[in-house]
């Protein structure tokens, strides 16, 4: 590959053997030095494979790690790269082309037109920027907006849907594609379920309450089950104290502009969601960006901040605040929490980390990454996580310290200005979050936290057995599979559905443009046959489109036998 | 030619033969000299001293950060809630008191609307609680689709998109279409997420004063005059005026007639925002334009929150496809955000239902709206702030003490003795520092159609009587 990619690859990463044994890499002890990378070159693996250890040699030595595993990031072989710019290069010769043929009228153009009483008006969209829109992503749109009218649960029923002018319109045809393996949902403990006895309270809370709670939280918003949620909250996650709200993006963009402002820094991963970024950017802090899950970088950035101070006055800064996810949902990869809290703490920065994907999907009982790396949740400043993704819900929370949170309760913008959290919706989390404590005096939800474990490394294996590159950490229950190539990604997701499985394909602008990927996510409620037929498909798939790109021999690694944990009555919801 | 130039080199030569050795060592001096400058640094660099290893760590060791967060003392103003225990509905309990809810924006009393709940209750049978997903990734669901159906054809406009947070609508809205160097003409009345939108898009913010049409027009004015100075740049600057049809802050309409006007004749584009007007506002409860008459399709976007009248969560925009659309890859909130719940969308398809076969509501809400205007009327010390037919009114004082705290704790007293007595009230709540156009401090007054005569005159009686006694 001519562009060697700087977010996987760091240089300077300690890595002493490309076989690591998943099992006890974590335990592994391991030191950079020059011999050590100097062998490392030799072996002429560099360019090809990087392996992320997660025991990293520039922090102080951390706390004790469990069983995380380590984190690859494979690079295609050169043609890969060259195939997929020349194939961006076609379309985009062709979409001009077509462009032309639209202008001088001798194709019909199907795009929306503005009013004629508004014709002069200045131009509400930019040209280029719809060139994307018109000239590539119209001709394969079928693959994103699948309407699905069943339970996101394992399987689904998806909406059949046609277009009689390539993608500019669809129709549904009314008939439904039954029971698609539904690999796309964030169900990780499929608590996306439907099953009456689980939903007993959450209907009745419903029957009480109605849905909505027309106020804010600081008016008349305030239910007693939002405080009771609360509560719970904090004790889930072993922490003083929670604050609640009704929509997991607006937690992070309506929160971050209360804790940190002008005068302060926020050092934020490059591969943020955007809900971080909009808030880091709404709150008026300087930002600057480090390479994913670098330490260097980090390290190098933080330095320099204290030691400079703000640019121009060179005063010091007020606060510097580290932004990071718990798993980064495009590339699979899990944050490398000890190195950042040990950094964060020899540089005195404040830590946020956002579990929105980690929470309940890792660790061993289900508490995110701090219990993933054995790690005190206090030692993160603030916790912030969803209910969409783990507990079938819909909201998020900010969790830490009592003073936070308090802080927080008084000048938090969702306090103030947005709705509070509907009581149905309160129920769930409770109902979820109680399951998967056991407070329900059940084992079902440590059996889910421990079956999707189970299914993730059933899952990762495989593919990298049948020669798929995958990304990601070996404990993460997102599983990128690459692509790269821009016509492979739709014909991948068209052929999918078709062997009804349905599959989350994201391009550029979501990924590098050389980096196109499928998407798995893993559900404890995906059974092994589920698992067993997707593998199965994506097998043939795979062949019939050429998509096993990787050369690496996986031979080695030990067979990961599936044990079904499904002792317990466990409903699959259908 | 040739023989000419070669003439001259052998003059050179020949000069060079017959100068004078001191001639000689002075252009050897002044060659060097040159040389010297090339080589030269022709400006002093500054003084660099690279801070050492050590330097460093000591100023590592030094720098303490400000804490996370200031305390809060355990008396703020905003730190203790009311609690309220069940639902917050007509009847309400706060702080352990049942209450008549004069606080929360049911304006149609539809949260305890027992069709709306079974229709919830059918949709979390079949699909349960969560999407797990955003609309992209298998989050789209038929009952979205149904829903963004009904509100375009609520709306009489042709798309309708959702959103699953009303907070988030209007301010994705904004940024998906106003990007850096476009210009946004705003009411200083504005409300906050319409303000977070705006400070999302970067772009060039103008204020004018609240519903003053003058003063829009004098910003108008003057940047058809700017225009004129760049043509270049002013056809590439998007103009916009973004208004909210019902204020939420306080409580007056916006002269939507006059808008239109100035947006044909200073082509810019009008964003309207309906959150407190969809469902109380026009005949049909279509909100502003109902109201004044004035053709939908002359307003470029209209968002509103599905969390007030239709008293479930969320929100829309709708208009032209023409520019709707564009939000299904741009609007941030909706792209990157999981979609709404499908039981709140069932429960919004419901409540649209409801105000489709019964739009004499709307004239319900509007004749308890005079009543209350009215009964509130000659309160000793407050004024009522809001036209009579608006359901969200603000209880001012009339003279200020000066100092916005003891306002404040005057205010909250009221309340606390309306509570007291069954009536429950609230503080408009703002974040004092980040509010543009900080509004005074008010007690929010909430008419639904629920309220009785009865309760009207109790509340009315109520307020008059904790005014007399608390601001004497």
């Amino acid at each position: 590959m001519g562009r060697t990619n700087p977010v996987k690859n760091p240089a300077i990463n300690p890595v002493t053997n490309p076989v690591i044994n998943p099992v006890t890499n974590g335990n592994m002890k391991i030191h950079l030095n020059g011999n050590n990378s100097a062998a490392w070159q030799k072996n002429g693996f560099r360019n090809k494979l990087q392996i992320n250890s997660m025991t990293n040699g520039s922090g102080p030595p951390t706390g004790k790690r469990l069983f995380q595993g380590p984190e690859s990031f494979e690079q295609a072989p050169m043609y890969v790269a060259v195939m997929t710019y020349l194939g961006f290069g076609l379309v985009t010769l062709f979409g001009y082309f077509r462009d032309f043929l639209r202008a001088v009228g001798l194709e019909k153009c199907h795009i929306a037109k503005e009013r004629d009483e508004q014709k002069d008006f200045v131009s509400l969209y930019q040209d280029f920027e719809n060139f994307y829109t018109r000239n590539l992503y119209m001709r394969v749109r079928d693959s994103w907006n699948r309407p699905i009218c069943s339970l996101p649960g394992p399987v689904f029923d998806v909406m059949e849907r046609v277009s009689p002018d390539y993608n500019w319109t669809f129709r549904l045809t009314g008939k439904t594609i039954h029971n698609v393996i539904n690999m796309g949902s964030y169900n990780y403990l499929g608590f996306a379920e439907n099953n009456a006895d689980f939903l007993k309270t959450v209907a009745e809370r419903t029957q009480q309450y109605g849905l909505g709670v027309c106020s804010t939280r600081q008016e008349m918003g305030n239910l007693g089950i939002h405080e009771e949620l609360e509560e719970l909250v904090a004790t889930f996650l072993g922490v003083e104290s929670s604050m609640i709200l009704g929509m997991g993006f607006a937690t992070n963009s309506m929160n971050i502009p209360a804790l940190v402002g002008k005068g302060c820094l926020i050092l934020s991963d490059e591969l943020n969601h955007t809900s971080l970024i909009l808030g880091a950017r709404l709150s008026g802090a300087t930002i600057r960006v480090f390479k994913h899950n670098n330490m260097q970088s980090l390290e190098r950035l933080l330095r320099d901040a204290v030691c400079s101070g703000q640019p121009r006055t060179h005063r010091p800064w007020k606060k510097i605040m580290i932004m990071v996810e718990g798993i980064y949902s495009m590339e699979g990869s899990v944050v490398r929490l000890p190195d950042i809290v040990a950094l964060k703490k020899k540089y005195k920065a404040y830590l946020y980390l956002d579990e929105a994907h980690s929470i309940g999907a890792v660790g061993p009982t289900g508490r995110g990454v701090t219990e993933l790396f054995g790690l005190d949740p206090s030692d993160v400043d603030v916790l912030m996580g969803t209910f969409t993704k783990s507990f079938g819900a819909a909201g998020g929370y900010i969790a830490g310290k009592k003073e936070l949170v308090d802080y927080l309760r008084c000048h938090s913008h969702s306090a103030v200005y947005s709705s509070a959290m509907s009581p149905p919706v309160t129920e769930q989390i409770l109902r979820a979050m109680r399951c998967i404590m056991g407070q329900d005096g059940t084992k079902i939800g440590q059996t889910r936290v421990r079956q999707l474990a189970e299914n993730t490394r059933y899952f990762r294996s495989h593919l990298q057995e049948m020669g798929f590159i995958i990304y990601g950490n070996d404990d993460s229950p997102v599983i990128p599979v690459l692509l790269y190539m821009p016509a492979k990604v739709v014909a991948f997701s068209r052929a999918m559905l078709k062997r009804k499985i349905g599959v989350v394909v994201v391009g550029f602008p979501a990924t590098p443009i050389t980096e196109a990927r499928a998407r798995f996510c893993l559900s404890a409620a995906h059974t092994k046959e589920m698992l067993d037929q997707v593998l199965f498909d994506l097998n043939e798939v795979g062949d019939e489109l050429c998509l096993k790109f990787s050369q690496r021999k996986y031979t080695l690694r030990p067979k990961v036998p599936y044990h079904n944990n499904n002792d317990t009555d466990f409903e699959l919801g259908r | 030619m040739a023989s000419g130039q070669q003439w001259v080199l052998v003059e050179m030569v020949q000069a060079l033969y017959e100068a004078p050795a001191y001639h000689l060592i002075l252009e050897g001096i002044l060659i060097l000299w040159i040389v010297r400058l090339l080589f030269s640094k022709t400006y002093k660099l500054q003084e660099r001293s690279d801070l050492t290893e050590k330097e460093k760590e000591d100023l590592i060791e030094e720098w303490q950060p400000e804490p996370l967060v200031p305390p809060v003392s355990k008396d703020h103003p905003s730190l203790n809630y009311d609690i309220v225990s069940g639902p917050p509905s007509h009847n309400i309990v706060v702080n352990g008191k049942q209450c008549i809810n004069f606080a929360s924006f049911n304006f149609l009393g539809l949260l305890d609307n027992e069709r709306v709940k079974q229709k919830a209750l059918a949709s979390l049978r079949k699909y349960g609680v969560g999407t797990c997903g955003p609309r992209g990734f298998y989050g789209t669901f038929d009952v979205h689709l149904e829903l963004e159906d009904r509100l375009a054809k609520f709306m009489r406009t042709e798309e309708a998109i959702i959103y699953s947070y009303g907070f988030a609508t209007i301010a994705s809205a904004i940024p998906a279409y106003s990007k850096r160097g476009d210009i946004v003409f705003v009411d200083e009345a504005a409300c906050f997420s319409i303000q977070k939108g705006l400070q999302a898009s970067r772009s060039f913010i103008k204020y004018f004063k609240h519903n003053d049409m003058e003063d829009l027009e004098r910003l108008l004015k003057e940047q058809e005059v700017e225009d004129q100075k760049n043509p270049r740049k002013a056809r590439v600057t998007r103009r916009f005026i973004v208004v909210e049809g019902l204020y939420i802050n306080t409580a007056d309409v916006c002269p939507l007639p006059d808008l239109v006007k100035l947006k044909y004749k200073y082509k810019v584009r009008i964003f309207l925002e309906e959150s407190m007007s969809f469902g109380v506002l026009g005949g049909r409860g279509r909100g502003v334009t109902e109201h004044f008459g004035v053709n939908i399709d002359d307003i470029d976007l209209i968002s509103a929150n599905m969390e007030n009248a239709v008293a479930s969560i969320g929100g829309f925009c709708c208009g032209r496809s023409f520019v709707i659309d564009h939000q299904r890859l741009s609007g941030q909130g909706y792209c990157f955000s999981a979609s709404l719940p499908p039981m709140l969308a069932a429960a919004a398809i419901e409540a649209l239902n409801i105000m489709e076969e019964d739009p004499d509501i709307f004239s319900v809400l509007r004749e308890k709206c005079e009543q209350v205007h009215k009964a509130l009327q000659g309160t000793p010390g407050i004024k009522v702030v809001g036209e009579s037919y608006v359901p969200a009114l603000h209880l001012q004082l009339e003279s200020s003490s000066g100092s916005r705290e003891t306002d404040v704790k005057r205010l909250r007293q009221i309340v606390d003795y309306c509570l007291e007595r069954q009536i429950a009230l609230t503080l408009a709540r703002y974040l004092d520092k980040e509010e543009r156009f900080l509004p005074p401090p008010s007690i929010r007054v909430v008419v639904t159609i629920e309220q009785t005569t009865e309760d009207i005159n109790r509340a009315a009686s109520c307020i008059r009587e904790a005014a007399l006694v608390i601001l004497k």
